[in-house]
């Protein structure tokens, strides 16, 4: 899963704490995804495991990971007992650098829900096919303008005028817009069957559901 | 508030007996000040049917027409001219600027017609370039600008004199997405400094843009759509 690519790759900057992370990852995507600490954690946990991330904790390098030759002597002067500091390996720097070379698989299709929904409906008598088509249309339209709203008003907590706020204010508009031409897609995708549907019904005369007189 | 425009039960039929058409079959619909309403619907569906009977362009058949609380039908044709160049701004598709005239011209021609003098008007003009941006391409004719500058400033032309209704049909079809997001981002701030405005589109990443969204199926407006998330609070995390 992305989390534990993005985690990984945000190492790549210096060894960071986990609610140091997840600030990093939640100043780029926004609220859009939220994580929880547990989760950063458990991925942290199986990074480790996985010799992807050396742990650095105030006494220095924990044993575990010393193998990977990579933790060196960072020591963190800040941190609390018990508090610890993650770092990237040669082997973490390989992952990230094969994410960014390999596109995201696009095997799995994105919308399950609604085109399962859909299908479903489509065969089955006495569904308002027609009415399910237009809420769904409403509900995404609805979502768009949210995200175009959130997207004028730009990212909370930016700090004008400042280099790193304006590439991560960069980085939060992408992953708005990627909401926006998703829910553009969807609502495109749901005018399609619309009309595809209408010009089955007109043909076999009986599914007078898709009428819209008669889909409120 | 009161709106800048009102339609009440506008019915709109084309032709008669085989070749009849009803473009609009009974629509109410109403854009206040300060509001950006968005029409979607296929080919067809009676959008720019709205606009043209919004704008005073085209009379209905039953029902009224409302700006600024005027009705349309209790004017005479010079009447309802003088609506159209007072209070209303007309963006289309295809610009329609005049080859032969300069932006700030184009933009002047409205103001010149209600009778200011070329001065007044070209002083008006120039401030509308100014607030679409492109005060620096005011002497240029429209084959010397791009199809995103032309189009802003047909929307200059549109608001020049302060006017109060936007009707704009497809303002972005010929422009590129970055472009096409400019246009709207200028409709967008006329809309917030008080204007009523009004948009025609396929595009539903435009539509976005609107406070609402109406949707016309056949000559009835089927559905509405409003940002979800609390109003005037999108910065709160649940509105993502
Ligand atoms: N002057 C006219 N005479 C006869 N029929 C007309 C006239 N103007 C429009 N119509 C018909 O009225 C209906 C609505 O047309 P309108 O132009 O409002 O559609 P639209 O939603 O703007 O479509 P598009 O997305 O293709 O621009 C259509 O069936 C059209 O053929
Ligand atoms: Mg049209």
């Amino acid at each position: 899963m992305s989390v534990r690519q993005s985690l990984l790759a945000l190492l790549e900057q210096g060894p960071m704490y986990g609610y140091q992370l997840r600030a990093e990852f939640e100043q780029r995507t926004g609220a859009t995804w939220p994580l929880n600490v547990g989760q950063v954690y458990t991925t942290l946990s199986r990074l480790e495991r996985d010799g992807m991330v050396a742990v650095v904790d105030h006494g220095g390098v924990d044993d575990r990971t010393e193998a990977d030759g990579e933790a060196g002597t960072q020591s963190e002067s800040g941190g609390e007992r018990g508090q610890v500091s993650y770092q990237i390996t040669e082997a973490g720097r390989a992952e990230v650098a094969e994410w960014f070379s390999t596109p995201v698989p696009r095997t799995q299709p994105a919308r399950d829900e609604l085109a399962i929904k859909l299908a479903i409906a489509v065969t089955l008598p006495g569904v308002d096919i027609g009415r399910l088509i237009q809420q769904q249309r409403t509900a995404t339209m609805s979502a768009l303008q949210a995200h175009t709203r959130t997207k004028r008003a730009g990212r909370p907590g930016a700090l004008v005028g400042e280099i790193q706020s304006a590439t991560e204010d960069l980085a939060w508009s992408l992953v708005l817009d990627s909401l926006v031409f998703d829910a553009e897609s969807e609502i495109r995708w749901l005018d399609h069957c619309e009309a595809r549907l209408r010009r089955a019904s007109h043909q076999t005369k009986t599914a007078s559901s898709i009428q819209p007189e008669e889909s409120r | 508030m009161t709106a800048v425009l009102h339609l009440d039960n506008v019915t709109r039929v084309h032709g008669e007996g085989a070749t009849r058409v009803a473009a609009l079959r009974g629509v109410s619909f109403t854009a206040r000040p300060g509001e950006l309403v968005a029409v979607m619907g296929p080919s067809g569906s009676g959008k720019s049917t709205l606009l043209n009977l919004a704008g005073g362009l085209d009379t209905p058949t039953s029902g009224s027409v409302l700006i600024e609380g005027v009705d349309l039908s209790g004017l005479d044709v010079a009447g309802r001219a003088r609506v159209r160049r007072t209070s209303v701004g007309y963006v289309f598709q295809d610009y329609n600027l005049i080859p032969a005239l300069t932006a700030a011209e184009n933009v002047a021609l409205p103001r010149e017609l209600d009778g200011d003098s070329r001065k007044e008007a070209r002083e008006k003009a120039m401030i509308a370039l100014e607030r679409v941006g492109i005060a620096e391409v005011a002497d240029r004719f429209p084959d010397e600008m791009s199809g995103g500058q032309q189009q802003r400033v047909a929307i200059a032309r549109s608001v020049v004199g302060e006017r109060r209704l936007i009707l704009a049909d497809e303002p972005t079809g010929a422009l590129d997405t970055e472009t096409g997001e400019e246009v709207l981002r200028v409709l967008r701030d006329f809309c917030d400094a008080g204007a009523a405005g009004v948009l025609v589109t396929h595009e539903a990443r435009h539509a976005g843009w609107a406070d609402r969204v109406v949707f016309l199926r056949d000559g009835l407006v089927v559905d509405e759509a409003a940002a979800s998330g609390a109003y005037g609070d999108p910065l709160e995390q649940g509105a993502l």
